[in-house]
C-alpha cells in the first residue's frame, strides 16, 4: 500500500462523500423543515440523471445537461410537492413512507416506460476528462476532482444560504416553529414548495454529475437514497452540518474499507478467502459505523 | 360474531375455496399463485404485529424474509450435495425436512431480529424507519458479496423439501400445508393481540409515557414484538424459498420490505386479515394487470397513493367501517 494509492483512495472517499452530501442535504432539509420522510428522493436523483443523459445526447453540451438535471428534478419535485407531498405533512410517518414508496413505483416504471430498460450513458466532457497531476506526484481523475470542488461549493453555498439569506432565515424559523412564522405573514405553503424543490434540484444535480461516471439506469436512485439515510442518521436528522460530517465519514469508510479490509485479512488467511470475506465485510462497514454511532449517540452526532 | 369476524371468515373461506376450485378445474398454476399469496400473507401477518399493533414502521423486514429463505437454501443445498455444513466442533449436516428447516429459519430470524431490534429500538420515529432500512440493506449486500452460497446468482434447490406424511411436490398438498401455517399464524396473532402483552403493546403505540409510568418497559415490549414479528416473517421466507426452490439476494432487497408493507396497507393496518386481503389482491393484480401491461407497477403506485391519501383503513377498514 503506497502513499499515492492511499491519497487516491482518500480523494475517492471524499468525492463519494461530497456527492452523498448533496443528496443528503435535501433529505435532511425537507425533514428538518416539514417533518417529512421522503423515500422518493432517490427518484428525483434518477430524474436528474435521465434528464442530463437525454439533453447531453440531444445537444452534446455537458453544461446544458447539468442545467437540465437541475431544472427537471426541481420541476418534478415541485410537481409532486403540490399534488401529493403537501397532503402528507400532517400525516404520520407510516403514511409518508407509503405514499413516497408509491411515488417510487410510479417514477421508476414511468422512466422505464419512456426510456426503456437499457442503461443510458453520459460522457465526461473533453475539458474535464483525463488525469491531472496533484502536488506530490498524485495522478487523479480531473472529473472526480471537479466533483469534489462542486460538492464543496454546494456545501459552502448551502451554509451561506441557511445562515445569511432571508430564505435561510425562513427555513430555520420554519424548522423551529411553523405556526409562528405563518402568523408572521410568511406564506408557508410556498416556502414548503420552495424548500422541497431546492432539495429535489440538489438531488437531480447529484444524479447528473454522478451519471457521468456510472451508467444511468432505472433503480440507480435507491442505493444512493439508502446511503443518504445512513448519512443523516449518523449526522443527526435535520442538521446540514451533520449531513456534511456524516457524508464524509460514510464516503471514507466505504472507500477505504473496500481497500483495507481485504488487505488486512490477507495477513490472517489465504488470499482468495481474504478477498471474498473482506469485500463482504467492507460492504457492511458503513452499517457497522452507523450502529456504533447510534449506541453512543442515538440522535446522531449533531442531532 | 363482529362484522370484522364475518369478513375474516369470508376471506379465509374464499381463499381456500379458490385453491380448491383451481384443483378441481385442474389449474396447478392458479394453485401456485394462491400459495404465493398465502406465503406473502404470512410475511404480512408477521410485519403487522410490529407495524399495526406496535406502531413500529420497519422498512427492514426483508432481512428476516431473506434469512428464512437462506436457512432453507443453505440446509437443503448441503443436504443435496451430502456435504456437512461443518464438522468441528460437532457435526452439523444439511436437511431436506421442512419442520427442521422451519425451526432453523425461525430461530435464525429471531436472533437477527433480537440484534437489529436491540439496536434500532433505542430510537423512534424516522430514525427507526431509516435504521431498519439500513440494517436490511446490510444483509442484502452481505448476501451479494458472500460467494459461498451463490452470491448474486442465488442458490437453486432441485427438489422441494419434504414434510412428514405429505407429498409437497403436489401443488394442492403444498398449498394446504402453507394455508395451515397461515391459519396458525393468524390464530397466534389474534391471541397475542388480545393478550396482556398485546394490549400493553397497543397502549405503548398510543402513549408510551403512560405505559412507562405504570411500570412496563416500552423498550422490552417493542423488542419482544419485533422478535416475534421477525420470526413469523422468517418462516414465510423459508416457505417462499421452498415454493420457488430458489433463494437469491432479491429476498433481502428493500423492495421486498416495501412490498410486505404494501400488503398490509392495501388490506388494512392492524386488521387481522388485512395482510391476507392485501397479499391476495397484490398477487391478483400482478397476474391480471402484469399480463396486460409491462408497467403495471404504475397502477399499483396510483392505487397505493389513493389508499394512503383517501382511504386510510385499507380494504378491510372500508368494509368494516370506522377507523382504527
Amino acid at each position: 500500500m503506497t502513499a499515492i494509492l492511499l491519497a487516491e483512495q482518500v480523494l475517492n472517499g471524499l468525492q463519494l462523500g461530497l456527492m452523498l452530501f448533496v443528496m443528503a442535504s435535501g433529505l435532511t432539509l425537507v425533514f428538518g423543515v416539514m417533518g417529512l420522510i421522503n423515500l422518493a428522493h432517490g427518484s428525483l436523483y434518477m430524474t436528474g440523471a435521465f434528464a442530463a443523459a437525454a439533453v447531453a445526447g440531444a445537444t452534446g453540451s455537458f453544461l446544458l445537461a447539468m442545467v437540465a438535471a437541475l431544472a427537471a428534478a426541481a420541476a418534478a419535485g415541485a410537481l409532486i410537492e403540490v399534488t401529493v407531498i403537501r397532503r402528507l405533512y400532517k400525516r404520520d410517518h407510516l403514511d409518508q413512507v407509503l405514499a413516497t414508496f408509491a411515488l417510487i413505483l410510479i417514477f421508476s416504471e414511468g422512466v422505464r416506460w419512456i426510456f426503456g430498460s437499457f442503461p443510458l450513458y453520459l460522457d465526461i466532457p473533453v475539458w474535464l476528462s483525463g488525469p491531472v497531476t496533484l502536488p506530490g506526484g498524485i495522478e487523479y481523475s480531473r472529473y472526480r476532482l471537479a466533483l469534489i470542488a462542486v460538492g464543496l461549493a454546494i456545501a459552502g453555498g448551502l451554509f451561506w444560504m441557511i445562515g445569511h439569506t432571508r430564505l435561510g432565515i425562513r427555513i430555520r424559523a420554519g424548522a423551529d416553529d411553523r405556526e409562528m412564522i405563518a402568523a408572521l405573514g410568511v406564506d408557508i405553503s410556498k416556502l414548503y414548495t420552495a424548500v422541497f424543490a431546492l432539495g429535489a434540484a440538489l438531488a437531480g444535480l447529484a444524479g447528473g454529475l454522478v451519471g457521468a461516471i456510472q451508467s444511468v439506469q432505472v433503480g440507480m436512485g435507491e442505493p444512493v437514497l439508502i446511503l443518504a439515510f445512513v448519512v443523516i442518521v449518523i449526522g443527526g436528522i435535520g442538521s446540514i452540518k451533520g449531513a456534511l460530517v456524516g457524508a464524509i465519514l460514510v464516503g471514507l469508510t466505504d472507500t477505504l474499507g473496500g481497500i483495507f479490509l481485504p488487505t488486512a485479512l490477507a495477513a490472517l488467511t489465504d488470499a482468495a478467502s481474504a478477498n471474498s470475506i473482506g469485500s463482504a465485510m467492507a460492504s457492511m462497514a458503513i452499517y457497522v459505523l452507523m450502529a456504533g454511532v447510534l449506541i453512543f449517540r442515538p440522535k446522531g452526532l449533531f442531532g | 360474531m363482529t362484522r370484522e369476524g364475518v369478513i375474516n371468515a369470508v376471506v379465509l373461506a374464499g381463499f381456500a375455496g379458490f385453491a380448491l376450485f383451481a384443483y378441481v378445474a385442474n389449474e396447478p398454476f392458479l394453485i401456485t399463485l394462491a400459495t404465493r399469496a398465502a406465503i406473502f400473507a404470512i410475511a404480512g401477518v408477521g410485519l403487522n404485529l410490529a407495524l399495526g399493533v406496535g406502531g413500529l414502521v420497519s422498512l427492514g423486514h426483508a432481512a428476516f424474509f431473506g434469512i428464512g429463505g437462506y436457512a432453507m437454501g443453505v440446509l437443503a443445498s448441503h443436504a443435496q450435495t451430502f456435504d456437512p455444513i461443518f464438522e468441528v466442533p460437532f457435526l452439523i449436516e444439511g436437511t431436506k425436512s421442512m419442520p427442521v428447516i422451519w425451526l432453523v429459519a425461525i430461530v435464525a430470524s429471531g436472533l437477527a431480529a433480537l440484534a437489529i431490534g436491540a439496536l434500532s429500538l433505542r430510537t423512534t420515529g424516522v430514525y427507526f424507519i431509516m435504521i431498519s432500512l439500513a440494517f436490511g440493506q446490510m444483509f442484502y449486500f452481505f448476501a451479494i458479496s458472500w460467494p459461498a452460497y451463490g452470491g448474486e446468482d442465488g442458490l437453486s434447490i432441485y427438489v422441494r423439501n419434504g414434510f412428514p406424511g405429505l407429498n409437497t411436490l403436489d401443488p394442492i398438498q403444498f398449498f394446504a400445508l402453507v394455508f395451515a401455517v397461515l391459519l396458525a399464524v393468524l390464530w397466534l396473532s389474534h391471541l397475542l393481540a388480545r393478550s396482556n402483552f398485546g394490549l400493553a403493546l397497543n397502549a405503548a403505540r398510543q402513549s408510551p409515557e403512560r405505559v412507562e409510568t405504570v411500570g412496563i418497559s416500552v423498550y422490552r415490549l417493542r423488542l419482544v414484538a419485533f422478535v416475534i414479528s421477525g420470526m413469523i416473517t422468517g418462516l414465510a421466507g423459508a416457505l417462499f424459498a421452498d415454493l420457488n426452490r430458489f433463494v437469491s439476494p432479491v429476498m433481502f432487497s428493500w423492495q421486498t420490505s416495501g412490498e410486505i408493507m404494501v400488503f398490509i396497507i392495501i388490506g388494512g393496518v392492524a386488521r387481522l386479515c388485512g395482510p391476507v386481503v392485501g397479499a391476495a389482491l397484490f398477487i391478483a393484480m400482478e397476474h391480471l394487470l402484469g399480463g396486460l401491461w409491462d408497467f403495471w407497477h404504475i397502477l399499483l403506485g396510483l392505487l397505493l397513493l389513493g389508499i394512503v391519501i383517501f382511504a386510510r383503513g385499507g380494504i378491510v377498514g372500508a368494509l368494516v367501517g370506522g377507523r382504527r
